[in-house]
């Protein structure tokens, strides 16, 4: 109870700053609207903002999904055979040095204005933090469970499938919650590129007629969504890790 | 208890990691159904000795045999029996038990399981995981596993280091009791366990290996008699010598 007065607290005393701020600088609300205004906003324009959202949420969880999907096979992958280790991990190093950010024009341009180009910048952005941090834990099997696995006749796929990836999906799990931070970046990103619908969009359109209160609504509508996000894959990972006593 | 009498196990060569000398020449023999306990300080590669035959070690270069005196290879012939701290921590205990099996891609026999855990008696416990468990039944899992797995031939690596003396002394009667008619190669650091449990006794060292004529008393000898005590403290003088 004390954590969420904290929290609370917390929330109400960012709100105070930022309504003196208004006050004191005396700011004008087509630059800073002041709390209450987007409070007002917020609600007076819930079903614009809802509609918004679902497809920005949308985009976030099919490229969540996918991320982790395609994370998780090919840090596999990697993590069974030294070739593709040796050929495929110099690229991945390498693409990590472009800057996502970069690609969307050519994502729009290749998966179009609709919400596949958004998944895709999400799955994108997500995927190297799930398969490295998955990929590190794979290899890292404590050393007496190989030993032990080998003696006892196992074939490399079973040692994989019995061992290995069991004692790995606590660094799956840590892939996964960064991922959930990521996701929502990802889909903004490509939504401030070209879309015509979703969060990211509305804010771009909001802040070109100068409705700020609007921008600031949306702003918080996609943190808090992010924020849940976060804490509910959290939650259920703990869950599932704790289910099996490891972690 | 194996069926027909399990063979001797013969290590003959040295052993070398990236060039430098790790071990040897030395001439260990595990005498056919027996327990040989190997002794020595940290580092001089007793762990990697148990490896090599083991069939795990993938950096150390061994010269000379490895093998077994029926001539048949050791492959699948050999059960590890590491610390119970080795169970795999998601799996209960039964499912601990039964890995072998479903690492091999066969279906685990749940009759032989549950008659394995009463025997070492853990049948309150088949579906607790490792670490509901205390260390003294842990490491029982870890005994029950490896019985399960019915090799002749058992490599044990200290399995019982971690545990209190009183748990530690109860599982060297339980370990010994199950394991008699198996060639059992033990690694340990306590010249107390090898005094209790050894058929034979070896101490490896840098310079090679040192043999040390066991107590008389059958295996596993009373922690208070005094031929053991004795051999334990002759045991442990040795250990400290320079070598």
């Amino acid at each position: 109870m004390s954590r969420l007065a904290a929290i609370a607290a917390s929330t109400a005393l960012a709100l105070a700053l930022w309504q003196a701020l208004v006050v004191l600088a005396a700011l004008p609300p087509f630059i800073l609207p002041g709390p209450a205004r987007v409070a007002e906003t917020l609600w007076a324009s819930r079903a614009l903002l809802l509609e918004h959202a679902g497809i920005t949420i949308a985009e976030v969880l099919i490229g969540l999904a996918l991320g982790a999907i395609l994370g998780g096979l090919s840090a596999i992958g990697l993590a069974a055979s030294p070739l593709a280790r040796g050929l495929i991990r110099p690229m991945m190093v390498f693409s990590q040095a472009i800057p996502v950010f970069a690609l969307a024009p050519i994502l729009t341009l290749w998966l179009g204005y609709g919400l596949w180009s958004k998944v895709a910048m999400a799955l994108l952005i997500i995927y190297f933090p799930v398969t490295s941090s998955f990929f590190d834990a794979l290899m890292r099997t404590p050393q007496p469970w190989l030993d032990m696995g080998r003696v006892m006749g196992a074939s490399r796929a079973r040692l994989m499938w019995h061992i290995r990836v069991p004692a790995a999906w606590p660094g799956f799990a840590s892939g996964l919650r960064l991922a959930a931070v990521y996701a929502p970046i990802g889909a903004i990103i490509g939504e401030w590129v070209g879309a015509s619908k979703g969060l990211g969009y509305l804010m771009l359109l909001a802040n070109g007629r100068a409705k700020i209160d609007l921008m600031f609504a949306a702003l918080i509508v996609l943190a808090v969504f992010t924020l849940l996000l976060h804490r509910a894959v959290d939650a259920a990972c703990r869950r599932w890790l704790d289910g099996r006593a490891v972690g | 208890m194996p069926a027909a009498m399990p063979p001797a196990l013969l290590l003959d060569g040295t052993a070398r990691i990236g060039g430098a000398p790790l071990f040897g020449p030395v001439r260990l023999e595990a005498a056919a159904g027996r327990i040989t306990c190997l002794l020595g300080p940290s580092g001089v590669g007793k762990t990697t000795l148990l490896r090599l035959v083991a069939g795990t070690d993938e950096v150390t270069r061994f010269e000379g045999t490895i093998a077994a005196s029926d001539g048949a290879p050791l492959a699948g012939r050999v059960a590890l029996m590491a610390q119970g701290a080795d169970l795999l921590p998601w799996l209960d205990v039964t499912a601990n038990v039964t890995l072998g099996a479903r690492l091999r891609g066969t279906r685990p026999d749940a009759a032989r399981a549950r008659d394995i855990l009463a025997r070492t008696g853990l049948s309150d416990h088949a579906h607790k995981r490792p670490h509901a468990l205390s260390g003294g039944q842990r490491q029982r899992a870890a005994l029950a596993r490896t019985l399960m797995e019915d090799r002749p031939l058992v490599l044990l690596d200290e399995p019982f280091s971690a545990l209190d003396a009183g748990t530690r002394a109860q599982m060297q009667e339980l370990g010994a009791h199950h394991l008699l008619g198996r060639t059992v190669l033990m690694v340990t650091h306590d010249p107390g366990e090898a005094a209790r449990m050894g058929h034979a006794i070896h101490i490896l060292t840098a310079g090679g290996i040192e043999t040390v004529a066991p107590p008389a008393a059958p295996v596993p000898r009373p922690v208070d008699d005094p031929e053991t005590l004795a051999v334990q403290g002759r045991l442990l003088a040795r250990l400290r010598a320079p070598a």
